[in-house]
Protein backbone atom coordinates (compact mmCIF):
# COMPACT_ATOMS: atom_id res chain seq x y z
CA UNK A 1 0.00 0.00 0.00
CA UNK A 2 3.20 2.05 0.22
CA UNK A 3 3.09 2.82 -3.30
CA UNK A 4 -0.33 4.39 -3.26
CA UNK A 5 -0.21 8.44 -4.37
CA UNK A 6 -2.52 10.54 -3.54
CA UNK A 7 -2.50 14.44 -4.63
CA UNK A 8 -0.95 17.03 -1.74
CA UNK A 9 -3.48 19.74 -0.02
CA UNK A 10 -1.00 21.99 -1.97
CA UNK A 11 -1.57 20.88 -5.31
CA UNK A 12 -5.56 20.53 -4.83
CA UNK A 13 -5.75 24.20 -3.60
CA UNK A 14 -4.03 25.39 -6.77
CA UNK A 15 -6.33 23.39 -8.33
CA UNK A 16 -9.14 24.45 -6.89
CA UNK A 17 -8.36 28.16 -7.50
CA UNK A 18 -7.93 28.01 -10.55
CA UNK A 19 -11.01 26.14 -11.48
CA UNK A 20 -13.16 28.57 -10.04
CA UNK A 21 -16.98 27.91 -9.81
CA UNK A 22 -18.42 25.12 -8.11
CA UNK A 23 -19.38 22.98 -11.38
CA UNK A 24 -15.63 23.01 -12.27
CA UNK A 25 -15.08 21.98 -9.24
CA UNK A 26 -17.37 19.09 -9.15
CA UNK A 27 -16.28 17.90 -12.57
CA UNK A 28 -12.92 18.04 -10.62
CA UNK A 29 -13.63 15.94 -7.50
CA UNK A 30 -15.57 12.76 -10.47
CA UNK A 31 -12.07 13.02 -11.92
CA UNK A 32 -10.51 12.38 -9.00
CA UNK A 33 -13.16 9.76 -7.54
CA UNK A 34 -12.38 7.78 -11.07
CA UNK A 35 -8.62 8.16 -10.31
CA UNK A 36 -8.74 7.29 -5.89
CA UNK A 37 -7.01 3.45 -5.59
CA UNK A 38 -8.90 0.88 -5.58
CA UNK A 39 -9.88 -0.44 -2.21
CA UNK A 40 -9.67 -4.74 -2.72
CA UNK A 41 -13.01 -6.14 -2.83
CA UNK A 42 -12.66 -8.48 0.33
CA UNK A 43 -11.72 -4.70 2.56
CA UNK A 44 -15.54 -3.63 1.93
CA UNK A 45 -16.87 -5.27 4.81
CA UNK A 46 -19.10 -3.99 7.71
CA UNK A 47 -16.28 -3.39 10.10
CA UNK A 48 -14.69 -0.97 7.90
CA UNK A 49 -18.13 0.92 7.09
CA UNK A 50 -17.69 4.23 7.73
CA UNK A 51 -21.58 5.24 9.06
CA UNK A 52 -23.27 8.20 8.64
CA UNK A 53 -22.61 8.15 4.60
CA UNK A 54 -25.85 8.51 2.65
CA UNK A 55 -23.62 5.60 0.08
CA UNK A 56 -21.31 3.25 1.23
CA UNK A 57 -18.29 4.28 2.11
CA UNK A 58 -15.26 1.48 3.33
CA UNK A 59 -12.02 2.78 4.83
CA UNK A 60 -9.19 0.78 6.20
CA UNK A 61 -5.71 1.96 7.48
CA UNK A 62 -1.74 0.89 7.62
CA UNK A 63 1.23 2.31 9.58
CA UNK A 64 3.96 3.07 7.20
CA UNK A 65 7.28 2.48 9.43
CA UNK A 66 9.05 4.01 6.57
CA UNK A 67 8.85 6.61 7.91
CA UNK A 68 10.17 8.26 11.51
CA UNK A 69 8.31 8.78 13.18
CA UNK A 70 5.79 6.41 11.38
CA UNK A 71 2.90 7.91 9.14
CA UNK A 72 -0.69 6.14 8.64
CA UNK A 73 -1.90 4.86 5.25
CA UNK A 74 -5.36 5.27 4.27
CA UNK A 75 -7.54 3.35 1.82
CA UNK A 76 -11.28 4.16 1.57
CA UNK A 77 -13.83 4.07 -1.82
CA UNK A 78 -17.25 4.93 -1.56
CA UNK A 79 -19.84 3.16 -4.71
CA UNK A 80 -20.49 6.94 -5.16
CA UNK A 81 -18.15 8.98 -7.81
CA UNK A 82 -18.36 12.47 -6.22
CA UNK A 83 -17.94 10.66 -2.81
CA UNK A 84 -15.25 8.97 -3.77
CA UNK A 85 -13.61 12.35 -4.96
CA UNK A 86 -14.07 13.80 -1.22
CA UNK A 87 -12.46 10.91 -0.11
CA UNK A 88 -9.58 12.12 -2.54
CA UNK A 89 -9.78 15.39 -0.19
CA UNK A 90 -9.46 13.97 2.47
CA UNK A 91 -6.29 11.81 1.83
CA UNK A 92 -4.94 15.01 0.47
CA UNK A 93 -5.55 16.31 3.84
CA UNK A 94 -4.69 12.85 6.20
CA UNK A 95 -2.57 10.29 3.96
CA UNK A 96 0.94 9.34 4.84
CA UNK A 97 0.51 12.04 8.07
CA UNK A 98 1.64 10.86 11.84
CA UNK A 99 -1.34 10.09 14.14
CA UNK A 100 -0.13 13.50 15.78
CA UNK A 101 -0.54 15.57 12.87
CA UNK A 102 -3.77 14.11 11.82
CA UNK A 103 -5.22 14.73 15.22
CA UNK A 104 -3.87 18.64 14.98
CA UNK A 105 -5.11 19.17 11.77
CA UNK A 106 -8.00 21.71 11.80
CA UNK A 107 -9.92 19.97 8.18
CA UNK A 108 -12.98 22.89 8.93
CA UNK A 109 -10.49 25.45 8.16
CA UNK A 110 -9.52 23.21 5.54
CA UNK A 111 -12.84 22.50 4.12
CA UNK A 112 -13.77 26.56 4.29
CA UNK A 113 -10.62 27.15 2.44
CA UNK A 114 -11.58 24.94 -0.53
CA UNK A 115 -14.68 26.53 -0.07
CA UNK A 116 -16.13 22.97 0.16
CA UNK A 117 -18.49 23.82 3.09
CA UNK A 118 -20.53 26.39 0.87
CA UNK A 119 -21.04 23.45 -1.53
CA UNK A 120 -21.72 20.48 0.27
CA UNK A 121 -25.75 19.76 1.60
CA UNK A 122 -25.55 18.86 5.47
CA UNK A 123 -26.41 15.41 4.91
CA UNK A 124 -23.17 15.15 2.68
CA UNK A 125 -21.19 16.96 5.05
CA UNK A 126 -22.26 14.63 8.07
CA UNK A 127 -21.20 12.11 5.47
CA UNK A 128 -17.12 13.52 5.27
CA UNK A 129 -17.46 14.31 8.76
CA UNK A 130 -18.51 10.23 9.79
CA UNK A 131 -15.14 9.85 7.96
CA UNK A 132 -12.87 12.62 9.53
CA UNK A 133 -14.07 10.91 12.76
CA UNK A 134 -13.20 7.33 11.72
CA UNK A 135 -9.55 8.62 10.32
CA UNK A 136 -9.26 10.57 13.66
CA UNK A 137 -10.13 7.49 15.76
CA UNK A 138 -7.91 5.61 13.83
CA UNK A 139 -4.89 8.28 14.47
CA UNK A 140 -5.65 8.29 18.57
CA UNK A 141 -5.67 4.70 18.52
CA UNK A 142 -2.40 4.55 16.93
CA UNK A 143 -0.84 7.35 18.98
CA UNK A 144 -1.80 5.12 22.26
CA UNK A 145 -0.50 1.75 20.59
CA UNK A 146 2.66 3.95 20.10
CA UNK A 147 3.45 5.12 23.53
CA UNK A 148 2.49 1.43 25.11
CA UNK B 1 -50.95 5.45 -24.69
CA UNK B 2 -52.49 8.21 -26.82
CA UNK B 3 -56.33 7.02 -25.38
CA UNK B 4 -54.61 8.28 -21.99
CA UNK B 5 -53.31 11.49 -23.23
CA UNK B 6 -56.94 12.57 -24.48
CA UNK B 7 -58.25 12.90 -20.96
CA UNK B 8 -55.33 15.15 -19.92
CA UNK B 9 -58.14 17.99 -19.36
CA UNK B 10 -55.74 19.61 -16.89
CA UNK B 11 -54.50 23.37 -18.55
CA UNK B 12 -51.03 22.73 -16.69
CA UNK B 13 -49.74 26.08 -17.92
CA UNK B 14 -52.40 27.60 -15.42
CA UNK B 15 -51.81 25.67 -12.65
CA UNK B 16 -48.11 26.04 -12.93
CA UNK B 17 -48.98 29.68 -12.95
CA UNK B 18 -50.58 29.23 -9.24
CA UNK B 19 -47.05 28.01 -7.51
CA UNK B 20 -45.11 31.00 -7.18
CA UNK B 21 -41.94 28.46 -7.49
CA UNK B 22 -41.73 27.96 -10.65
CA UNK B 23 -42.59 31.44 -11.53
CA UNK B 24 -38.91 31.84 -9.95
CA UNK B 25 -35.57 30.23 -11.86
CA UNK B 26 -32.36 28.95 -10.54
CA UNK B 27 -29.24 30.73 -9.80
CA UNK B 28 -27.89 29.20 -12.85
CA UNK B 29 -30.81 30.84 -14.92
CA UNK B 30 -31.98 26.93 -15.42
CA UNK B 31 -36.08 26.70 -14.58
CA UNK B 32 -36.92 24.43 -11.54
CA UNK B 33 -37.75 20.80 -12.66
CA UNK B 34 -39.65 19.69 -9.22
CA UNK B 35 -39.41 15.82 -9.41
CA UNK B 36 -39.84 15.21 -5.38
CA UNK B 37 -43.55 15.62 -5.38
CA UNK B 38 -43.45 11.79 -3.30
CA UNK B 39 -41.28 13.62 -0.41
CA UNK B 40 -43.49 16.57 -0.14
CA UNK B 41 -45.34 18.88 -2.96
CA UNK B 42 -44.96 22.62 -3.84
CA UNK B 43 -47.37 24.86 -2.48
CA UNK B 44 -50.01 26.58 -4.76
CA UNK B 45 -50.19 30.52 -4.00
CA UNK B 46 -53.78 29.77 -2.17
CA UNK B 47 -52.01 28.12 0.44
CA UNK B 48 -49.62 30.30 1.13
CA UNK B 49 -51.93 33.08 1.13
CA UNK B 50 -54.50 31.32 3.47
CA UNK B 51 -51.42 30.79 6.03
CA UNK B 52 -50.39 34.22 5.92
CA UNK B 53 -53.80 35.32 6.06
CA UNK B 54 -54.72 33.69 9.73
CA UNK B 55 -51.38 35.17 10.99
CA UNK B 56 -52.21 38.77 9.76
CA UNK B 57 -55.53 39.10 10.49
CA UNK B 58 -57.07 36.83 13.45
CA UNK B 59 -54.17 34.26 14.82
CA UNK B 60 -55.04 33.08 18.29
CA UNK B 61 -54.83 29.47 19.81
CA UNK B 62 -57.76 27.15 19.19
CA UNK B 63 -60.49 25.77 21.68
CA UNK B 64 -59.65 28.01 24.41
CA UNK B 65 -61.06 31.84 23.77
CA UNK B 66 -64.43 32.92 23.06
CA UNK B 67 -62.73 36.27 22.46
CA UNK B 68 -63.40 37.14 18.35
CA UNK B 69 -60.11 35.32 17.23
CA UNK B 70 -60.49 32.49 19.33
CA UNK B 71 -64.00 32.05 18.03
CA UNK B 72 -63.04 32.41 14.53
CA UNK B 73 -60.14 30.19 14.70
CA UNK B 74 -62.55 27.52 16.25
CA UNK B 75 -64.65 27.46 13.36
CA UNK B 76 -61.97 27.51 10.68
CA UNK B 77 -60.62 24.51 13.03
CA UNK B 78 -63.83 22.91 12.41
CA UNK B 79 -64.58 23.82 8.68
CA UNK B 80 -61.10 22.23 7.44
CA UNK B 81 -62.07 19.68 9.70
CA UNK B 82 -65.24 19.07 7.69
CA UNK B 83 -63.62 19.31 4.29
CA UNK B 84 -61.41 16.78 5.13
CA UNK B 85 -64.30 14.24 6.12
CA UNK B 86 -65.62 15.23 2.94
CA UNK B 87 -62.25 14.82 1.05
CA UNK B 88 -62.26 11.18 2.88
CA UNK B 89 -65.84 10.65 2.84
CA UNK B 90 -65.83 9.48 6.46
CA UNK B 91 -68.88 9.95 8.33
CA UNK B 92 -68.67 12.28 10.79
CA UNK B 93 -66.16 15.16 11.12
CA UNK B 94 -64.92 13.87 15.08
CA UNK B 95 -63.44 10.67 13.08
CA UNK B 96 -60.90 13.28 11.77
CA UNK B 97 -57.88 13.71 13.78
CA UNK B 98 -55.21 16.49 13.38
CA UNK B 99 -51.80 15.28 14.01
CA UNK B 100 -48.25 16.38 12.92
CA UNK B 101 -48.33 13.94 9.75
CA UNK B 102 -48.51 10.46 8.43
CA UNK B 103 -45.75 9.07 10.97
CA UNK B 104 -47.46 10.61 14.03
CA UNK B 105 -51.10 9.12 12.81
CA UNK B 106 -49.79 5.55 12.62
CA UNK B 107 -47.52 5.35 15.88
CA UNK B 108 -51.15 6.85 17.50
CA UNK B 109 -52.98 4.30 15.64
CA UNK B 110 -50.28 1.41 16.59
CA UNK B 111 -49.89 2.40 20.16
CA UNK B 112 -53.37 3.57 20.75
CA UNK B 113 -55.24 0.88 19.17
CA UNK B 114 -52.65 -2.02 19.33
CA UNK B 115 -51.06 -1.15 22.42
CA UNK B 116 -54.30 -1.57 24.03
CA UNK B 117 -56.14 -4.73 22.02
CA UNK B 118 -52.86 -6.54 21.06
CA UNK B 119 -51.65 -9.84 22.71
CA UNK B 120 -49.22 -12.28 23.34
CA UNK B 121 -49.15 -14.62 19.92
CA UNK B 122 -51.44 -11.82 17.68
CA UNK B 123 -50.38 -10.63 14.20
CA UNK B 124 -49.66 -7.73 12.57
CA UNK B 125 -49.46 -7.91 8.63
CA UNK B 126 -47.56 -5.70 6.77
CA UNK B 127 -45.77 -6.40 3.78
CA UNK B 128 -41.95 -5.33 2.48
CA UNK B 129 -43.28 -2.27 0.74
CA UNK B 130 -44.32 -0.20 3.82
CA UNK B 131 -42.82 3.09 4.57
CA UNK B 132 -40.54 2.91 7.80
CA UNK B 133 -43.25 4.54 9.35
CA UNK B 134 -46.09 1.99 9.05
CA UNK B 135 -43.50 -0.69 9.92
CA UNK B 136 -41.32 0.45 13.28
CA UNK B 137 -44.03 1.60 15.19
CA UNK B 138 -46.11 -2.16 14.20
CA UNK B 139 -42.57 -3.26 15.54
CA UNK B 140 -42.28 -1.58 18.73
CA UNK B 141 -45.96 -2.59 19.54
CA UNK B 142 -45.32 -6.32 18.85
CA UNK B 143 -42.04 -6.26 21.08
CA UNK B 144 -44.56 -4.21 23.82
CA UNK B 145 -47.24 -6.88 23.68
CA UNK B 146 -45.71 -10.01 22.04
CA UNK B 147 -48.01 -9.64 18.69
CA UNK B 148 -45.79 -11.10 15.95
CA UNK B 149 -45.25 -8.88 12.54
CA UNK B 150 -45.50 -11.01 9.56
CA UNK B 151 -44.56 -9.34 5.96
CA UNK B 152 -46.80 -10.89 2.93
CA UNK B 153 -44.68 -11.70 0.33
CA UNK B 154 -44.51 -9.61 -2.86
CA UNK B 155 -44.80 -11.03 -6.41
CA UNK B 156 -41.71 -10.47 -8.27
CA UNK B 157 -42.52 -7.39 -9.93
CA UNK B 158 -43.05 -5.46 -6.30
CA UNK B 159 -46.92 -6.10 -6.13
CA UNK B 160 -48.91 -7.92 -3.24
CA UNK B 161 -49.28 -11.41 -3.42
CA UNK B 162 -52.64 -11.84 -3.79
CA UNK B 163 -52.47 -15.78 -4.11
CA UNK B 164 -51.23 -16.30 -0.82
CA UNK B 165 -53.38 -13.90 1.39
CA UNK B 166 -55.15 -17.42 2.58
CA UNK B 167 -52.32 -18.26 4.25
CA UNK B 168 -51.44 -15.06 5.85
CA UNK B 169 -55.00 -13.65 7.07
CA UNK B 170 -55.55 -15.67 9.42
CA UNK B 171 -58.24 -15.66 12.92
CA UNK B 172 -54.82 -14.46 14.26
CA UNK B 173 -54.29 -11.48 12.16
CA UNK B 174 -55.34 -8.60 14.06
CA UNK B 175 -54.26 -5.77 12.25
CA UNK B 176 -53.29 -5.55 8.02
CA UNK B 177 -51.65 -2.42 7.56
CA UNK B 178 -50.73 -1.77 4.17
CA UNK B 179 -49.99 1.60 1.99
CA UNK B 180 -52.17 2.86 -0.58
CA UNK B 181 -49.71 3.56 -2.93
CA UNK B 182 -46.14 2.48 -2.73
CA UNK B 183 -43.44 5.55 -1.98
CA UNK B 184 -40.82 3.54 -3.84
CA UNK B 185 -42.18 1.15 -6.48
CA UNK B 186 -45.69 3.39 -7.30
CA UNK B 187 -47.47 0.09 -6.85
CA UNK B 188 -51.46 0.58 -5.72
CA UNK B 189 -52.55 -1.36 -3.93
CA UNK B 190 -56.04 -2.81 -3.79
CA UNK B 191 -57.31 -1.60 -0.89
CA UNK B 192 -61.26 -2.92 -1.29
CA UNK B 193 -60.25 -6.33 -1.47
CA UNK B 194 -57.59 -6.39 1.49
CA UNK B 195 -60.21 -5.02 3.48
CA UNK B 196 -62.85 -6.96 2.91
CA UNK B 197 -60.34 -10.54 3.41
CA UNK B 198 -58.80 -9.02 6.64
CA UNK B 199 -62.52 -7.85 8.04
CA UNK B 200 -63.53 -11.30 7.03
CA UNK B 201 -61.84 -12.72 10.21
CA UNK B 202 -62.40 -9.67 12.51
CA UNK B 203 -59.49 -7.80 12.30
CA UNK B 204 -59.02 -3.99 11.80
CA UNK B 205 -57.80 -2.53 8.31
CA UNK B 206 -55.47 0.03 8.48
CA UNK B 207 -54.36 2.47 5.80
CA UNK B 208 -51.37 4.62 4.71
CA UNK B 209 -52.55 6.60 2.37
CA UNK B 210 -49.54 9.32 2.58
CA UNK B 211 -48.96 8.61 -1.32
CA UNK B 212 -52.14 7.84 -2.43
CA UNK B 213 -54.98 10.85 -0.79
CA UNK B 214 -52.50 12.93 -3.60
CA UNK B 215 -53.74 11.12 -6.61
CA UNK B 216 -56.94 9.19 -6.27
CA UNK B 217 -60.05 9.57 -4.14
CA UNK B 218 -59.81 7.58 -0.88
CA UNK B 219 -63.42 6.75 0.27
CA UNK B 220 -62.96 5.14 4.01
CA UNK B 221 -66.53 4.33 3.79
CA UNK B 222 -67.15 2.08 0.35
CA UNK B 223 -63.35 0.55 0.95
CA UNK B 224 -64.34 0.47 5.04
CA UNK B 225 -61.26 1.37 5.93
CA UNK B 226 -60.70 1.48 9.83
CA UNK B 227 -57.84 4.07 10.84
CA UNK B 228 -56.35 6.13 7.47
CA UNK B 229 -53.15 8.49 8.13
CA UNK B 230 -52.10 11.19 5.42
CA UNK B 231 -50.18 14.18 5.84
CA UNK B 232 -51.00 17.51 4.30
CA UNK B 233 -47.80 18.53 2.95
CA UNK B 234 -47.60 15.95 0.20
CA UNK B 235 -51.54 17.05 -0.46
CA UNK B 236 -50.31 20.72 -1.67
CA UNK B 237 -51.05 21.97 1.69
CA UNK B 238 -48.80 23.17 4.61
CA UNK B 239 -46.25 21.13 6.06
CA UNK B 240 -46.72 19.98 10.28
CA UNK B 241 -49.95 19.11 9.87
CA UNK B 242 -51.67 15.42 9.43
CA UNK B 243 -54.70 13.15 9.75
CA UNK B 244 -55.46 9.84 11.34
CA UNK B 245 -59.07 9.21 10.35
CA UNK B 246 -60.52 6.60 12.65
CA UNK B 247 -64.15 4.83 12.63
CA UNK B 248 -65.64 6.51 15.86
CA UNK B 249 -66.66 2.84 17.56
CA UNK B 250 -62.77 2.11 17.08
CA UNK B 251 -61.78 5.81 18.20
CA UNK B 252 -63.38 4.96 21.62
CA UNK B 253 -61.71 1.52 22.38
CA UNK B 254 -58.40 3.78 21.50
CA UNK B 255 -56.37 5.15 24.55
CA UNK B 256 -54.50 8.86 23.05
CA UNK B 257 -50.80 8.47 23.19
CA UNK B 258 -50.18 12.30 24.04
CA UNK B 259 -51.88 13.31 27.35
CA UNK B 260 -52.21 17.62 28.34
CA UNK B 261 -54.47 20.33 27.57
CA UNK B 262 -57.93 19.89 25.92
CA UNK B 263 -57.86 16.25 25.84
CA UNK B 264 -58.83 15.82 28.96
CA UNK B 265 -62.70 15.62 30.38
CA UNK B 266 -61.77 16.36 34.18
CA UNK B 267 -58.42 16.04 35.47
CA UNK B 268 -58.40 14.90 39.74
CA UNK B 269 -55.39 14.86 41.75
CA UNK B 270 -54.99 11.67 41.28
CA UNK B 271 -56.73 10.62 37.96
CA UNK B 272 -58.47 12.13 34.30
CA UNK B 273 -61.00 11.02 32.21
CA UNK B 274 -60.56 12.13 28.20
CA UNK B 275 -62.55 14.16 26.19
CA UNK B 276 -64.19 12.69 23.53
CA UNK B 277 -62.70 12.33 20.05
CA UNK B 278 -61.18 14.40 18.34
CA UNK B 279 -59.71 16.29 21.16
CA UNK B 280 -59.28 12.91 23.23
CA UNK B 281 -56.29 12.91 20.74
CA UNK B 282 -55.46 17.02 20.03
CA UNK B 283 -53.47 17.42 23.54
CA UNK B 284 -51.82 20.56 23.25
CA UNK B 285 -51.60 23.28 20.94
CA UNK B 286 -52.14 22.49 17.55
CA UNK B 287 -50.16 23.46 14.27
CA UNK B 288 -53.48 25.90 14.27
CA UNK B 289 -52.49 27.80 10.99
CA UNK B 290 -51.19 24.47 8.51
CA UNK B 291 -54.47 23.40 10.01
CA UNK B 292 -56.61 25.79 8.82
CA UNK B 293 -54.66 26.16 5.50
CA UNK B 294 -55.27 22.45 4.79
CA UNK B 295 -58.84 23.07 3.91
CA UNK B 296 -57.41 25.77 1.20
CA UNK B 297 -55.09 22.75 -0.12
CA UNK B 298 -58.02 20.22 0.07
CA UNK B 299 -60.36 22.72 -1.98
CA UNK B 300 -57.82 23.35 -4.34
CA UNK B 301 -57.50 19.40 -5.38
CA UNK B 302 -61.34 19.09 -5.18
CA UNK B 303 -61.71 22.22 -7.40
CA UNK B 304 -59.05 20.29 -9.91
CA UNK B 305 -60.78 16.84 -9.42
CA UNK B 306 -58.86 13.98 -8.54
CA UNK B 307 -60.05 12.15 -12.31
CA UNK B 308 -58.34 15.13 -13.98
CA UNK B 309 -55.29 14.91 -12.12
CA UNK B 310 -54.90 10.82 -12.24
CA UNK B 311 -54.78 11.37 -16.08
CA UNK B 312 -52.52 13.68 -16.08
CA UNK B 313 -50.21 12.02 -13.79
CA UNK B 314 -50.22 9.02 -15.75
CA UNK B 315 -49.46 9.95 -19.24
CA UNK B 316 -46.27 12.05 -17.36
CA UNK B 317 -45.60 8.28 -15.60
CA UNK B 318 -45.64 6.83 -19.20
CA UNK B 319 -44.15 9.00 -20.94
CA UNK B 320 -41.00 9.01 -18.04
CA UNK B 321 -40.87 5.41 -18.02
CA UNK B 322 -40.25 4.82 -21.57
CA UNK B 323 -37.84 7.66 -21.90
CA UNK B 324 -36.05 6.11 -18.88
CA UNK B 325 -36.02 2.84 -20.48
CA UNK B 326 -34.32 4.30 -23.50
CA UNK B 327 -31.05 4.43 -21.05
CA UNK B 328 -28.91 1.56 -21.12
CA UNK B 329 -28.76 -0.25 -17.88
CA UNK B 330 -31.92 1.25 -16.65
CA UNK B 331 -34.23 -1.15 -14.03
CA UNK B 332 -37.31 0.92 -12.88
CA UNK B 333 -38.67 -1.13 -10.28
CA UNK B 334 -42.69 -2.20 -9.63
CA UNK B 335 -45.28 -3.24 -11.66
CA UNK B 336 -46.50 -2.30 -14.97
CA UNK B 337 -47.28 1.03 -15.40
CA UNK B 338 -51.48 -0.10 -15.46
CA UNK B 339 -50.70 -0.59 -11.69
CA UNK B 340 -48.80 2.11 -10.19
CA UNK B 341 -49.48 5.99 -9.48
CA UNK B 342 -46.51 9.06 -10.58
CA UNK B 343 -43.52 7.50 -8.88
CA UNK B 344 -40.82 5.99 -10.59
CA UNK B 345 -37.53 4.50 -8.50
CA UNK B 346 -34.88 3.39 -10.99
CA UNK B 347 -31.46 2.53 -11.15
CA UNK B 348 -28.66 2.65 -13.32
CA UNK B 349 -25.69 0.98 -14.18
CA UNK B 350 -22.25 2.13 -13.73
CA UNK B 351 -23.95 5.53 -11.93
CA UNK B 352 -24.63 5.63 -8.25
CA UNK B 353 -28.11 7.30 -7.39
CA UNK B 354 -26.48 9.67 -5.10
CA UNK B 355 -24.05 11.09 -8.03
CA UNK B 356 -27.09 11.03 -10.13
CA UNK B 357 -28.96 12.81 -7.78
CA UNK B 358 -25.98 15.49 -7.66
CA UNK B 359 -25.65 15.80 -10.83
CA UNK B 360 -29.25 16.53 -11.93
CA UNK B 361 -29.84 18.86 -9.39
CA UNK B 362 -26.60 20.75 -11.38
CA UNK B 363 -29.52 21.08 -14.13
CA UNK B 364 -31.93 21.76 -11.72
CA UNK B 365 -33.72 18.52 -11.82
CA UNK B 366 -34.68 18.11 -8.34
CA UNK B 367 -35.07 13.74 -7.55
CA UNK B 368 -34.89 11.74 -4.47
CA UNK B 369 -32.05 9.16 -4.03
CA UNK B 370 -31.31 6.44 -0.89
CA UNK B 371 -33.68 3.87 0.67
CA UNK B 372 -36.87 6.33 0.48
CA UNK B 373 -37.40 5.10 4.22
CA UNK B 374 -38.00 1.39 2.77
CA UNK B 375 -35.03 -0.51 3.83
CA UNK B 376 -36.70 -4.00 3.80
CA UNK B 377 -37.96 -2.97 0.67
CA UNK B 378 -34.39 -2.46 -1.13
CA UNK B 379 -33.12 -4.95 0.69
CA UNK B 380 -35.72 -7.17 -1.36
CA UNK B 381 -34.92 -5.51 -4.32
CA UNK B 382 -31.04 -6.09 -3.85
CA UNK B 383 -29.56 -2.45 -4.21
CA UNK B 384 -29.24 -0.23 -1.18
CA UNK B 385 -30.47 2.89 -2.74
CA UNK B 386 -32.22 3.79 -6.25
CA UNK B 387 -33.40 7.20 -7.67
CA UNK B 388 -37.13 8.49 -7.16
CA UNK B 389 -38.81 10.40 -9.46
CA UNK B 390 -42.50 11.29 -8.92
CA UNK B 391 -44.98 13.41 -10.45
CA UNK B 392 -47.20 16.47 -9.22
CA UNK B 393 -50.06 17.84 -10.70
CA UNK B 394 -48.03 20.86 -11.89
CA UNK B 395 -45.49 18.66 -13.46
CA UNK B 396 -45.78 18.82 -17.81
CA UNK B 397 -43.81 17.26 -20.92
CA UNK B 398 -40.72 19.98 -20.44
CA UNK B 399 -40.22 18.28 -16.97
CA UNK B 400 -39.56 15.28 -18.59
CA UNK B 401 -37.13 16.57 -21.44
CA UNK B 402 -35.43 18.36 -18.79
CA UNK B 403 -34.92 14.93 -16.46
CA UNK B 404 -33.61 12.99 -20.03
CA UNK B 405 -31.45 15.89 -20.94
CA UNK B 406 -30.11 16.09 -17.19
CA UNK B 407 -29.67 12.50 -16.91
CA UNK B 408 -27.74 12.40 -20.37
CA UNK B 409 -25.38 15.13 -18.58
CA UNK B 410 -25.04 12.90 -15.20
CA UNK B 411 -23.84 9.93 -18.05
CA UNK B 412 -21.62 12.13 -19.89
CA UNK B 413 -19.83 13.52 -16.62
CA UNK B 414 -19.76 9.92 -14.98
CA UNK B 415 -17.88 8.54 -18.10
CA UNK B 416 -20.68 6.57 -19.21
CA UNK B 417 -21.37 7.90 -22.88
Amino acid sequence: MSSTTYMTLEELKEEFEFLGDWEARCDFLIDLGFELPKLPDDAKIEPNRVHGCQSNVWLIASVNEDHEPATIRFLANSDAMIVNGLIAVLMAIYDDKTPEEIVETDVEEIFHELELDRYLSPARKNGLFGMVKRVRQIAILAASQDSE
Amino acid sequence: MSKIMETQLLDIAAIRDQFPVFRETLPNGSPVTFLDSGASAQKPQCVIDAEREVLETHYANAYRGVYQFGAQIDEELEASREAVRRLINADDSSEIIFTSGTTMSLNMIAFGWGGRHLKAGDEILLNHMEHHANIVPWQQVAERTGAVVRYLPLTADGRLDLQRLDEFITPKTKILSVTGMSNVLGTINPIPELSKRIHDVGGVFVVDAAQSVPHQVVDVIADQIDFLAFSGHKLYGPTGIGIMYGRSDLLEQTDPLLFGGHMIDRVYEDHSSWAEAPAKFEAGTLPIVQAIALKTAVEYVEGIGFEAMHGHEVSLTQSAHQRLMEFPGVTIYGPSIEHKGAILSFTMEGAHPEDLAQLLDRKGVFVRHGHHCTMPLHDLLGVSSTVRVSFGLYNNQDDIDRLVDALQFARHRLRLG
